[in-house]
């Protein structure tokens, strides 16, 4: 299957040691948080970075998810966690939904001028947020969605609209139009083949979609910090409050554990998801 | 038929409502809005004073924005770079027959799978003076190193390269490898018959031929250097002092913070020029690609 035979062995040699030394430069900030979060506070001070734990405690870990402070409530980031979850199942379900949809319609049916909404949906997705963000704050005011749960699912589904739409788009692309031409003349309307032939035969990129959405939406910050309001605020808001707005020493064990347990979601679902996680990555990189 | 022709038809338009509604009042609709209030003397509250480009002149009259500039200028070119390099390079490396490849591959990649939030802050950590990295060179036998590049002026832009670098060449990675196994076997047969050195066939063959490849990744990783924010924050939170400021979060300051939102406007704007320079070869060359 392969074309080269492995050269000199020296070659191969460095090779590996190459790939063996990025390896260990990608993986040292995994290894430092997980050491830090398992150390308490006089062995980071005595100790250095990169040293194992001495005395193993899950204190920091208990504290990050309860007890860690933001300003004057002392709650950890436990709170975080569930409005995260809030937030990404809704902002997770509604996009793509209406991603397959767009997909659908654009890929079968073609109404004319959905080509230019297309086009210009595609141009949003490399607007940075903050050009909309006035605008829409006051949108979202005016209707009356402002820093709340629906307005920050609202504002996910705008941002998300175009990488979903091109991946449900590209996807039905690649069906045989003959396939839909048949739903056709067997008398099926638009919602009937969507619901009945398309959706069960687009599980495997209602995966991957879900598999992107779930993760940029769980990971994402400026969004949240803006629209989701007070008692919305997902993890990674809170994360960054507790770490960056307390005064006094920093705990830097509760610190990494916080930072671990936000990571968790994204993490778990990239190590378990594997092959299709890069497959989201290609499909929604290569543009038209 | 239940359903009457001329309902039928108006269904698929109708299913494309929201995304209408999301292109006409979500992109368009907001873009020119903030151009109108960039337009305007526009303070805390939104005014319709028309002060034609005098926000413009204002904003590059502002060290702090010219300073946001000088910055993701600096940052853009290190950050793109670096990944470039470091993307294909790994991407090479791992194409050359290795075992372990799948480990190797979900190690490089799983960064990109944290938020910036999370990477801006365990490099804060990592590279906090006298706690850090630094504090391991002085406990294996380098009690002078230094390492406070986060707290100084000059060099603060270089810690958020190497976090975000750290975050994102696995991906450029994972899309040249892609690229790379695109590539016809025969190539490789032929330049092996003819004696042609492999790194000779990557430079002068490899490379051209993923041209296409290397345009997505630029694409991609310039739009993240034009939204650089959450790192910034999450690390240096613009600090010390303006030092790694950048011009989202110059833009997100005014528009919150100093309540300056015609001045915050007029910064937005600006950042669509990048955008603009970016997109618009692109799409020449998609719509010359279309009449061919």
């Amino acid at each position: 299957m392969k074309r080269r035979k492995s050269s000199s062995t020296p070659a191969r040699l460095g090779i590996y040691a190459f790939l063996a030394g990025a390896a260990l430069f990608f993986l040292l900030p995994l290894y430092v948080m997980l050491v830090t979060s398992l150390k308490p506070m006089d062995e980071i001070r005595l100790g250095h970075i990169f040293a194992l734990p001495l005395q193993i405690t899950l204190e920091p870990w208990r504290d990050a998810w309860s007890g860690a402070c933001t300003g004057v409530a002392c709650e950890g980031i436990r709170g975080g966690f569930w409005n995260s979850v809030a937030i990404a199942v809704p902002a997770t379900i509604l996009p793509i939904v209406l991603g397959a949809l767009n997909g659908y319609a654009l890929s079968f049916w073609r109404p004319r001028g959905a080509n230019i909404l297309f086009a210009i949906l595609m141009a949003g997705a490399f607007i940075p947020v903050q050009v909309m963000m006035f605008p829409l704050v006051r949108v979202l005011g005016a209707l009356g969605l402002f820093g709340s749960l629906p307005g920050i699912v609202l504002v996910h589904l705008i941002f998300s609209m175009p990488v979903l739409t091109l991946l449900f788009r590209n996807y039905y692309a690649a069906l045989p139009q003959e396939l839909f031409q048949a739903a056709r003349i067997d008398g099926g309307g638009f919602l009937r083949i969507f619901v009945q032939l398309m959706l069960p035969m687009s599980l495997p990129i209602i995966v991957v979609a879900a598999i992107m959405q779930v993760t940029g939406v769980w990971n994402d910050y400026i969004l949240g910090l803006v629209f989701a309001g007070r008692d919305n605020l997902p993890m990674t808001v809170q994360l960054n409050n507790v770490i960056n707005t307390t005064t006094g020493t920093r705990l830097y064990n509760v610190n990494m554990a916080a930072t671990i347990l936000t990571s968790l979601v994204p993490l778990a679902i990239y190590f378990i998801s594997g092959r299709w996680f890069v497959r989201g990555i290609a499909a929604g990189a290569v543009k038209g | 038929m239940r359903i009457r022709h001329p309902i039928r038809k108006a269904v698929p338009f109708a299913a494309l409502l929201p995304l209408a509604l999301t292109v006409v009042v979500g992109y368009l609709g907001t873009v020119l809005w903030s151009l109108k209030v960039s337009l305007s003397n526009s303070r805390s509250f939104p005014s319709d004073t028309f002060v034609g480009l005098a926000q413009y002149a204002r904003l590059f009259e502002n060290e702090r924005w010219l300073l946001s500039l000088h910055n993701l200028a600096l940052y853009g070119i290190l950050f793109i770079a670096a990944c470039m390099v470091i993307g294909f390079l790994l991407a090479v490396l791992i194409d050359q027959n290795v075992s372990g490849e799948g480990v190797l591959r979900t190690v490089f990649l799983y960064p990109y799978a944290m938020s910036f939030v999370a990477t801006g802050l365990v490099w804060q950590w990592m590279l906090t003076p006298g706690s850090g990295i630094e504090s391991a060179l002085h406990a294996f036998g380098f009690p002078d190193a230094r390492l406070d590049w986060i707290v100084d002026q000059d060099k603060v832009m270089y810690t958020i390269v190497i976090a975000t670098v750290w975050q994102a060449s696995g991906l450029v990675m994972a899309l040249m490898l892609a690229g790379l196994r695109g590539i016809d076997d025969e190539i490789w047969k032929a330049a092996r018959l003819d004696g042609i050195p492999a790194w000779r066939v990557y430079l002068s063959i490899v490379l051209p031929m993923l041209g296409p490849t290397i345009a997505t990744v630029f694409l991609l990783l310039s739009s993240a250097v034009v939204k650089l924010f959450d790192a910034v924050v999450a690390m240096t939170q613009g600090g010390p002092g303006t030092a790694s400021e950048v011009p989202a979060k110059f833009i997100m300051d005014h528009l919150f913070g100093r309540a300056n939102i015609a001045l915050a406007s007029a910064g937005a704007v600006m950042l669509l020029v990048p955008v603009l320079a970016l997109l618009a070869p692109y799409a020449y060359a998609r719509s010359r690609k279309g009449r061919a």
